[in-house]
């Protein structure tokens, strides 16, 4: 099976695989600064002009997310998975 | 030229066939096959079931727009074909995901399951084709009522009371809907079923409403979801995320486009969903949530009641019903192959089952709204309207709900259940394989349509209610959404050990009938206990009296006659219980479901004669 052998592949490379996607990132935050590259001309608020608005935004949010969800779990929300049976 | 219109006009011209007084609506086409589905002999059983479904997508079709099906009872016009733009673009996607959802099952050996299944479809197709209000109602009510089956028929003892539970909020939901229309009819004389005043609401609004959001899953009417959704069949569960909910935005679109409460509904349910994915342990209910979460995107959108913000609704609708089925037909593949859908009991499974790993990471790219899936083209549409709308709040929220719908749908599913730690058992880890060659086929079909309605958006466009002007593919936009993702994924790998699945339940607002459904029984039953050991302790005082034979006597009387008639009672009552819960996992469910298509097609027959 191609696709297999294809994630073993990226498996053993880990480590290139991530340095590749890291590079991505820091790609994409010089390319949103650039105007040549990003028309900021679609944007609709004065913020989003910052270059990396959004990447700081998207990594913000992931991390508010997690942290919120969690706290409201833990205050009481999560309960053992038999709860409902008799 | 005329006679070959006519040879293909069995299923196309509705000009000729409606001058004669009859027009074919799609739903017929799949209730007469879900009746007859039963009776097909078993090696022709699997034509039919492709059959069926590609007959009616081939007369949604070949449909014109006007109004069809009006038949007169007693004093009202109903209305069965109402062909409009909106009509029709709900109507292709849902025959489009019937061929698909069958296609998915085409393996499953009981036929009465893919009965149900249709008759579903059935009650949607009917429920977007009506004109008025009382054949909305009837499909709705038909929706309902053969839904549940698909939750019924996975036979577990927890399906069983999911279902009664599903049936009983819907049942609520039905009566708040008819309560409306009959207070609208009595208001304005008119059973048509047209916009609402959202500017003046008036209570039947209101109560249509409520009717309408309990179907979309809107809090703090959405709990039967996730609990239904996660304790249906493998496939049962495709066909449920598709129809009911979406039925709902329809409908809410065609009655209350541009109602401002539906915007701050829209995006609590976007984040209701994000919220509740972040702690769920069960993959099928973790999409589940991420039902709610989309659909907050739509109601949002209709509330907007922009144009754009219409057709945005309607595409993400449609591109929705898609990757929600794929992410659904991906879940329910590992459900069906190691019977497990918990991450705690997965992990690792890209060793045996890589292709079903690929496909529902298409469905999970989509629902992300990468650039080249089909999300990205629907669901900016949204957020575009809202920004437009000078609506910031709502447009910064929604984004902010996007990167968790990647992080739980995009990431943590394909993770825990694909790679993670491994957390199968010998059995588990020995039964996981490639599921069946249809169900691959299925999820191959639906993968390839969410990339082709991201790569060429006029294929959605152009079937959109209004003329779209509004270009996804921008240089701003689409370095907007890869820096929102791509950051979100990184927060996901650096927060990999906050994120591990735990195995826990969420409380969410379905404890209130869950445990106030005991309350109830807790009522009823002291009582009746109080009754009992009061007569005793009555008995004991007056025994205490020197007349002992009468006091021997009443003992006798009492435990003779007071308890056996109040234990007998109980026993009786237990024992039919069980004989019935014996009895709903086999025949009597079948019977049910076929006795229900039948009544179905009765019904239709008998408003359509008279």
């Amino acid at each position: 099976m191609n696709l297999l052998r294809f994630i073993e592949f990226l498996r053993r490379h880990l480590k290139t695989v991530v340095r590749l996607s890291l590079a991505v990132l820091a790609l994409l935050v010089v390319a949103d600064a650039v105007p040549a590259l990003v028309d900021k001309h679609h944007a609709h608020t004065k913020l989003e002009h910052l270059p990396g608005f959004w990447a700081a935004f998207g990594f913000v949010a992931c991390v508010v997310i997690v942290m919120v969800s969690k706290a409201f779990g833990h205050a009481g929300i999560m309960t053992r998975e038999d709860y409902y049976d008799e | 030229m005329s006679d070959l219109s006519a040879i293909f006009g069995l299923l196309n011209a509705d000009l000729s066939v409606a001058a004669l007084g009859f027009w074919l609506h799609p739903a017929v086409i799949l209730l007469v096959g879900a009746v007859l589905l039963p009776l097909v002999p078993a090696r022709l059983r699997q034509v039919w079931m492709v059959l069926v479904p590609v007959l009616t997508f081939a007369r949604i079709l070949g449909m014109s727009k006007a109004t069809f099906g009006e038949v007169q009872f007693l004093q009202f016009t109903l209305t069965f074909g109402r062909v409009d733009a909106l009509s029709l673009v709900f109507a292709y996607i849902m025959g489009l995901m019937c061929i698909l959802g069958t296609l998915y099952g085409l393996h499953v050996k009981r036929a009465v399951e893919t009965t149900a299944a249709w008759i579903y479809v059935a009650g949607s197709l009917g429920a977007i084709f009506a004109g008025d209000l009382i054949t909305l109602f009837l499909f709705w009510e038909v929706m309902a009522l053969s839904s549940v089956f698909l939750i019924w028929f996975r036979g577990r003892e927890e399906s069983l009371a999911a279902g009664y539970r599903y049936l009983l909020v819907h049942m609520a939901g039905g009566v708040a809907l008819l309560a409306g229309i009959m207070l609208h009819y009595r208001a304005t004389g008119s059973m048509a079923f047209v916009g609402f005043d959202v500017a003046h609401p008036s209570t039947a609004s209101y109560l249509i409403m409520v009717g309408f959001l309990l179907n979309a899953a809107v809090p703090p009417f959405h709990a039967w979801l996730p609990d239904a959704y996660g304790e249906a069949t493998f496939n049962g569960s495709v066909f449920l995320c598709a129809f009911t909910t979406k039925t709902a935005v329809y409908a809410l679109i065609r009655g209350f486009a541009g109602m401002e409460i539906l915007v701050v509904l829209g995006v609590i349910m976007a984040l209701y969903g994000v919220v509740y994915a972040v702690l769920e342990n069960d993959s099928r209910r973790l999409l589940a949530y991420h039902i709610v979460s989309q659909v907050g995107y739509m109601v949002a959108g209709v509330g907007l009641g922009t144009e754009l913000a219409i057709n945005g609704a309607c595409a993400h609708a449609f591109a929705h019903i898609l990757y929600k089925g794929l992410l659904f037909m991906g879940c329910g593949s590992v459900l069906f192959m190691t019977g497990k859908s918990k991450f705690t009991e997965l992990g690792g499974l890209y060793q045996k089952m890589p292709w079903t790993f690929l496909f529902t990471l298409v469905g999970g790219l989509s629902i992300s709204a990468f650039p080249l899936f089909s999300g990205f083209v629907s669901k900016s549409m949204i957020v575009q309207a809202g920004f437009e709308d000078h609506k910031l709040w709502m447009a910064f929220l929604l984004m902010l709900a996007s990167a968790g719908t990647f992080l739980h749908t995009g990431l943590k599913v394909p993770y825990f259940i694909w790679f993670g730690k491994n957390h199968c058992s010998k059995e588990t880890w020995e039964r996981a394989a490639e599921p069946t060659w249809n169900m691959m086929a299925a999820m191959a079909l639906t993968a390839f349509l969410c990339i082709f309605i991201g790569c060429y958006t006029p294929y959605l466009y152009q079937m959109l209610p209004f003329p779209v002007e509004y270009h996804p593919y921008t240089s701003y936009h689409v370095s907007e959404t890869l820096q929102i993702l791509l950051f979100t994924a990184l927060g996901f790998f650096l927060l990999l050990k906050k994120l591990t699945p735990e195995a826990k339940i969420s409380f969410d607002l379905d404890w209130i009938y869950r445990k106030g459904g005991r309350a109830f029984l807790w009522l009823a039953k002291k009582p009746v206990q109080m009754l009992d050991t009061g007569v005793g302790e009555l008995y004991r005082v007056a025994g205490l009296i020197p007349l002992m034979v009468s006091a021997r006597l009443s003992a006798v009387f009492d435990n003779r006659v007071i308890d056996g008639a109040v234990d007998g009672l109980a026993s009786t009552i237990r024992s039919l219980g069980n004989r019935l819960r014996g009895a709903q996992r086999g025949a009597l469910q079948e019977n049910l479901t076929m006795a229900f298509g039948v009544a179905a097609v009765l019904v239709l027959l008998f408003v359509w004669m008279f």
